[in-house]
């Protein structure tokens, strides 16, 4: 068994070059053959790529769909977010529970089946949702989670619980999910008819710096949420003193509530693909990456398909469009779930074989980035708006939308509406409108970017979408009048908690002190004082930590501060006159002594 | 050899050579900024955040942020210190940190900036985490409860000796530690002369039978707060 063990881990190093740098595709598939990357296979791939072995043990403990212990054959894996609890993830949860006999971070004791929770897996639109290995399920409820089990039990085969498909390439018999895309309202960027490879014929028709300038002066801004000029990121990249360049893709779509590129990966996959050869050709790159989230796992196939036929179509390949000397292919890399992978630098140390750790900046990618190569990271959806600008013309993406914000931006909407889904709408719409487009006008809260972004309140309303005002990576989050603000975020500071890489101070410990507080406060203990001490320890966290998810992750606490102080105070006691604050509760904590005595105390007699 | 560049700190001007840090620069200049995971003679790592500082109104660490011609930086001012100061407080609850009987008193990097900032005792609540021991190797011995997840050790090990025997694992608030072996620091290549137990800021990693040796009064930190040396070498 262990000399089986130990050539079969060595061939799959094999196949991987003995790479140390491949050490993601490694313990991914070692896991996928034995259901975990135990104590052994660690010391046997740290041999195959000369590595140590605590640096192997150092990947597989980061990342939540890899484990060093024994995992069921079949794991199902919950979605935990708001909004799966919103449409009822708790009942189905109970339901899992009790057929399966275990607990949550349990596995059955016939070591079939796990069970697990796992944070937004983007299907925000479809939810409760889980992944079942790599088998996505949506809208479950009771009965669903029940058959779901039974059927397991039965056949153990994930893939025989997709009973019906779901529409466009969700049917594909690549990808074969019950998903649907639900593109409620398709826009001239995104989901319009395309003319494939006509944005990279012309964008090979002039120079490499004529297209970034065109990049430019359509003012595209990244779609991942921060929103840098794309423009600009590639020409630093171009400028950088190093022949060996790259395009990444960032497909790690992790923010809880949003699923657009999910929709893209699975309608548009040319567009981005093309928008990534368009960016290869114009930073010099020949070698691009898509970093897919291990969530989405069940579209690789489908995209390994897609790139093939790239190629085939000439979008890829060697001395593309006739252009003698542009090289350019694609890989996919997956992600195993970790949020932070989003971030470009974690992504890229996940790309190289490491842990998902940020990296130090500066360097930044654009100067040193994937290998220490100059390196554009970009999302999904601003690729697929390169190729488009490419084709009609930065002119006429610049007149989309508002002027600080062209074009069009996809919406991930979800939660308390009637038609949640993917909505492509021109920057500058305000959120009003939109919530009136997707039926949900009595909203009480909506929080716009996702649990990173801010929660507002109807008095902000009128406000527009765009990046000079609510920015947003594409959430929207929708609740409803009579929600619990408090509760949202101390679910949203739960992710984060979970979430953080641990590197740096005050987003490793700063959250979880968040949430502390948070908790205490819901449950009837919070005094005023906690409103300042919230606010002075997210700012601590907002202001020194190293990377954008600590720099955003006490917004949940900040902006519900300050767009619903009154759910606050209704929930806060009032002052202590002498300014303590009892940190534990002495009569139970007498319990356990007055008990054993058999007498109450005096001082504490409740 | 090479030009210097001229940068400010707190209003006043300091000259810095290229590819210095800004922590590097102003302490050249006497000018102290806390730290903690920083070490000389190990790659910067930026973990700890003690030595943030606002280069051009933006926070940076300065242990990472290269110096760059005009940078203007604010270090000593009440916002910073006073966010310094909740770094600290936090890594003194996210541990367990009991300094009246650890053997790393007066000798701490954490506690001497605890009492270089006056800190009492932390606003935070207590995490009270349950954190191991490992006492398998002759002659040191890990204790968990102090680790500040500061990568000296990890660095030192890797960089200076060439082993690796440390290396985080984990993520989160779960992250710590880890040995190049099944589990226990004993069945590593660890000797007790590698730079990777001396580099330790806290009583995390401890040399054995050697506690308690140097006398109260005559400790590291007993007389001046810890960066007091930065000044004062700089006016000799």
């Amino acid at each position: 068994m262990s000399e089986n063990l130990q050539t079969s881990v060595r061939e799959i190093c094999r196949a991987c070059n003995n790479d140390r740098a491949r050490m993601m595709d490694i313990v991914l598939a070692v896991q996928a053959k034995y259901g975990c990357v135990s104590s052994e296979a660690m010391d046997t791939i740290a041999k195959a790529v000369s590595t140590h072995r605590v640096e192997v043990e150092s990947v597989v403990s980061f990342y939540a769909f890899l484990s060093s212990r024994p995992k069921g054959k079949v794991v199902i894996r919950l979605c935990n977010d708001v909004i799966d609890r919103m449409h009822g993830a708790d009942r189905v949860a109970e339901t899992f529970r009790q057929e399966l006999g275990i607990g949550f971070g349990e596995t059955t004791p016939d070591g079939q089946i796990s069970l697990e929770y796992t944070p937004c897996i983007g299907m925000c639109d479809q939810a409760p949702a889980a992944l079942v290995n790599d088998v996505v399920v949506t809208e479950l409820h009771r009965s669903t989670a029940q058959h779901i089990v039974r059927e397991i039990n039965r056949h153990m085969d994930p893939r025989r619980l997709v009973t019906r498909l779901g529409d466009g390439n969700n049917a594909h018999q690549l990808v074969q999910a019950m998903v649907n895309n639900n593109i409620r309202k398709a826009g001239p960027v995104i989901f319009a008819p395309s003319d494939l490879g006509a944005g990279l014929a012309k964008a090979l028709a002039m120079s490499p710096a004529e297209v970034i300038r065109d990049i430019k002066t359509a003012r595209l801004r990244g779609r991942g949420g921060a929103g840098f000029p794309t423009g600009m990121k590639w020409e630093f990249a171009r400028g950088a003193n190093d022949q060996n360049r790259y395009v990444v893709c960032n497909a790690d779509e992790g923010e809880p509530g949003t699923f657009k590129d999910r929709v893209i990966l699975t309608e548009r996959p040319e567009l981005l693909i093309e928008g990534m050869a368009i960016a290869g050709y114009a930073i010099g790159a020949s070698e691009g990456i898509i970093y897919l989230r291990g969530e989405y796992a069940y579209l690789r196939a489908f995209l390994e398909h897609m790139l093939n036929e790239c190629r085939n179509w000439g979008i890829l390949g060697q001395n593309i469009g006739g252009k003698k000397g542009f090289h350019f292919d694609i890989r996919i890399q997956m992600g195993a779930g970790a949020y932070v992978c989003g971030e470009e630098t974690a992504l890229l140390s996940s790309c190289e074989g490491l842990r998902g750790d940020p990296k130090n900046r500066p360097p930044f990618p654009a100067q040193k980035g994937y290998q220490s190569h100059p390196t554009i990271v970009n999302n999904v959806e601003t690729f697929c708006c390169v190729t488009r600008i490419m084709d009609k013309g930065a002119g006429a993406f610049a007149q989309l939308g508002s002027s600080g914000s062209p074009g069009t931006k996809l919406l991930s909407v979800s939660g308390d509406c009637r038609s949640q889904g993917v909505y492509e709408v021109e920057f500058g719409i305000k959120l009003r409108d939109v919530l009136k487009m997707v039926g949900g006008e009595d909203a009480g809260a909506v929080q716009v970017g996702g649990p990173s972004g801010r929660m507002v309140g109807p008095d902000e309303f009128d406000r527009p979408i765009c990046y000079d005002h609510l920015a947003t990576g594409g959430a929207l989050m929708v609740f409803g009048p009579e929600c619990n603000v408090v509760d949202i975020a101390r679910q949203f500071m739960e992710f984060f908690v979970e979430e953080s890489c641990g590197y740096c101070t005050p987003c490793r410990v700063g959250n979880v002190l968040l949430k502390e507080r948070l908790e205490q406060i819901l449950a009837g203990r919070g005094e005023r004082e906690d409103l300042a001490y919230l606010q002075e320890l997210g700012e601590t966290i907002k202001t020194m930590s190293r990377c954008g998810l600590g720099q955003t992750s006490a917004n949940p606490v900040l902006s519900t501060i300050q767009s619903f102080p009154a759910a606050y105070e209704a929930l806060l006691k009032d002052t202590r006159t002498d300014g303590f604050r009892p940190t534990f509760d002495i009569g139970a904590a007498l319990g356990e002594a007055q008990a054993i005595v058999g007498r109450r105390s005096v001082h504490f007699a409740d | 050899m090479s030009e210097t560049m001229t940068i400010t700190i707190d209003g006043r001007e300091i000259q810095a050579r290229p590819g210095q840090t800004i922590l590097e620069a102003a302490e050249a200049a006497g000018v102290y900024i806390p730290r903690l995971c920083y070490m000389k003679g190990l790659t910067p790592h930026g973990s700890c955040r003690v030595c943030t500082v606002l280069v051009n109104g933006r926070p940076q660490s300065a242990c990472t942020q290269p110096a760059t011609p005009g940078a203007v930086i604010e270090n000593d001012t009440e916002r910073l210190l006073a966010l310094r100061r909740n770094i600290i407080e936090m890594l003194f609850v996210e541990g367990n940190h009991f300094c009246m009987f650890c053997e790393k008193s007066g000798n701490c990097e954490l506690q001497a900036l605890a009492y270089r900032f006056g800190i009492p005792a932390p606003m935070y609540p207590y995490l009270w985490p349950k954190r191991e021991v490992d006492a398998s190797h002759p002659d040191v011995m890990v204790d968990h409860n102090r680790c500040i997840l500061c990568a000296r050790c990890v660095r030192a090990s890797r960089d200076l000796d060439g082993k690796n025997v440390f290396q985080f694992v984990n993520r989160n608030g779960h992250k710590r530690v880890a040995v190049n072996a099944e589990a226990r620091l004993g069945d590593t290549d660890l000797k007790v002369t590698d730079k990777a137990v001396a580099a330790c800021p806290v009583g995390a990693l401890l040399k054995k039978r050697v506690g308690y040796a140097v006398p109260v009064g005559k400790r590291l930190y007993d007389h001046e707060p810890i960066g007091s040396d930065i000044a004062a070498a700089h006016k000799k």
